[in-house]
């Protein structure tokens, strides 16, 4: 851990805020990305069984 | 076109027009200014020509899904955008009657509201003037938000977010153009380019208005 | 050579990407880890901002994709409306979210920066004020495809909202320098100037704007795809309806 002196709380905030953000923000393309791709393949299989 | 301005201005002026309504809200807002912020009035003719301006423009918000909405739900809109003027000329005319039937009055009455908020001597002349060059920018953007929102129901809240970041520019000339007038320093700049922005959105916009109204009608 | 408009076929640009992603979010996170890393822990600390210079390596970058974010939308949206493909208003679509919370970390770090370095949180500095006006238009132009229903009218609705947007943001920029001279620092990073950051704190921020830029661009292609797929979707499921 390298030494932050007196600004570690301005520091350690701004990056854990950015981060957490960031990380939201992938986690949820993702998991919406993943939810999308299996709901299409659903009505997809359904298109082609009733042709 | 000329019948479309005298139609849209009698549709407001009569009752349920919703005529009035924006002058009420501004009346009341600016006789709230004083109990948020307190009688103090060095204060409040600090503030006045700023506040002044915020009033005016949100009471012309108010009225903006008029524009449009009502000719929209009874099926007039469509009758009009079929009739042999161009869109274009549509839109500017409707942002003009809006103009004439909203922000003009509320020009009118602010040297009233102006006493209430002890508004310098010295200011009067720019207020009116400024708003007087302002507003039609107003109406024309909001004209822009009307056509954007005219197909989604309840679209009041939209119209808000969608007009209200257009605004910023003609809010700070506008109220800088009031603010230097209050204390008596020149006001040429601001005011010149308070003025080419309502010129150049007078100019553009009902473009992308109708442009904008001709995808909704499709 | 393969024209760039063969990307425009859905099912062409949904293979391709297939095929990108995987690299291109591994590249992004190797950069964003080492850039961040190398920032945080071996980099000194600024002489008179202390360690709060270690802000940097967030703010810069995330302020540079939400500007070029609104940019690449408006790329997209102008693409949209001359030649009518659905990828790229998809693509507009999908960068809005990105660019809106790369807006709100710029922001957050900054005001986390300005309270020790300012003294307080937010002034209303023309910097800050446009980024915060920036913020707005891109609440509204979600808001707005959010809200219409028929996909190509919103795509045609909130690409002029796009382009009239683009025009009001330069014209917000400029009359927010003029209502008031601000505390902000100039650009941190430009080519002309002999007075840049200094080396050592330069090299990092590079990786990290690097970074930066390619977490934008995967998570662009990510989003594009999802919204491909659900447009299909809906597609097939209204012509499951008809039938």
């Amino acid at each position: 851990m390298p030494e932050l002196g007196k600004y570690a709380a301005a520091v350690l905030t701004s990056y854990a805020v950015s981060l957490l953000l960031l990380a939201g923000l992938a986690a949820f393309s993702l998991w919406r990305a993943r939810r999308v791709r299996a709901a299409l393949r659903k009505v997809e299989d359904r298109a082609r069984r009733h042709g | 076109m000329i019948a479309v301005l005298i139609r849209d201005v009698q549709l407001a002026l009569r009752a349920g027009g919703g005529f009035g309504l924006g002058l009420a809200f501004f009346l009341i807002v600016m006789a709230l200014v004083p109990f948020s912020i307190g009688p103090d009035s060095a204060l409040l003719s600090r503030i006045a020509p700023g506040v002044l301006w915020l009033g005016a423009l949100l009471a012309c918000l108010l009225s903006l899904d008029r524009i449009l909405a009502l000719d929209w739900e009874d099926g007039s809109l469509d009758l009009l955008a079929t009739a042999p003027i161009p869109l274009e000329g549509l839109v500017s005319v409707k942002a003009l009657a809006h103009w004439l039937t909203t922000a003009l009055p509320l020009v009118l009455v602010t040297p009233v509201l102006g006493v209430l908020l002890s508004l310098p001597a010295q200011g009067y002349l720019w207020l009116v003037i400024s708003l007087l060059v302002g507003t039609p920018a107003l109406s024309v953007i909001g004209t822009f938000g009307a056509a954007l929102t005219v197909g989604i129901k309840r679209g009041g809240l939209l119209l808000s977010l969608l007009v209200l970041p257009l605004y910023v520019p003609v809010l700070i000339f506008g109220a800088d153009v009031a603010r230097r007038g209050a204390e008596a320093q020149p006001v040429q700049v601001p005011l010149l380019l308070l003025g080419a922005i309502t010129c150049g959105t007078v100019a553009l916009l009902p473009f992308a208005s109708a442009a904008v109204l001709r995808v909704n009608l499709r | 050579m393969a024209s760039i408009w063969e990307y425009a076929n859905p099912r062409k640009f949904l293979e391709t990407s297939d095929r990108v992603l995987p690299g291109l979010a591994l590249l992004a996170a190797i950069l964003l880890v080492v850039g961040l890393v190398w920032g945080f822990f071996f980099t000194p600390d600024d002489y008179r901002q202390g360690s709060t210079v270690k802000i940097i390596y967030l703010h810069v970058p995330s302020a540079l994709i939400a500007i070029n974010g609104w940019l690449m939308m408006l790329v997209a949206s102008l693409i949209w409306l001359i030649r009518r493909h659905h990828v790229s208003a998809l693509a507009a679509r999908a960068a809005a979210p990105v660019g809106a919370t790369m807006t709100v970390i710029a922001l957050l770090t900054g005001a986390i920066w300005g309270q020790p370095m300012w003294g307080t949180w937010w002034a209303w500095d023309p910097r800050l004020t446009s980024f915060l006006i920036l913020f707005l238009f891109y609440l509204g132009y979600i808001a707005l495809w959010a809200a219409i229903e028929d996909d190509d009218t919103a795509a045609d609705l909130t690409s002029i909202l796009c382009l009239v947007g683009s025009v009001f943001a330069l014209l917000s920029r400029y009359a927010v320098n003029f209502w008031n001279q601000g505390l902000h620092q100039g650009a941190s990073l430009s080519m002309d100037k002999a007075d840049n950051v200094a080396n050592v704190f330069y090299v990092p921020l590079l990786v990290c704007m690097a970074g930066f830029v390619m977490l934008f661009l995967a998570l662009v292609l990510l989003r594009t795809q999802t919204e491909i797929r659900a447009r299909r979707m809906r597609a097939l499921l209204a012509r499951e309806r008809m039938s």
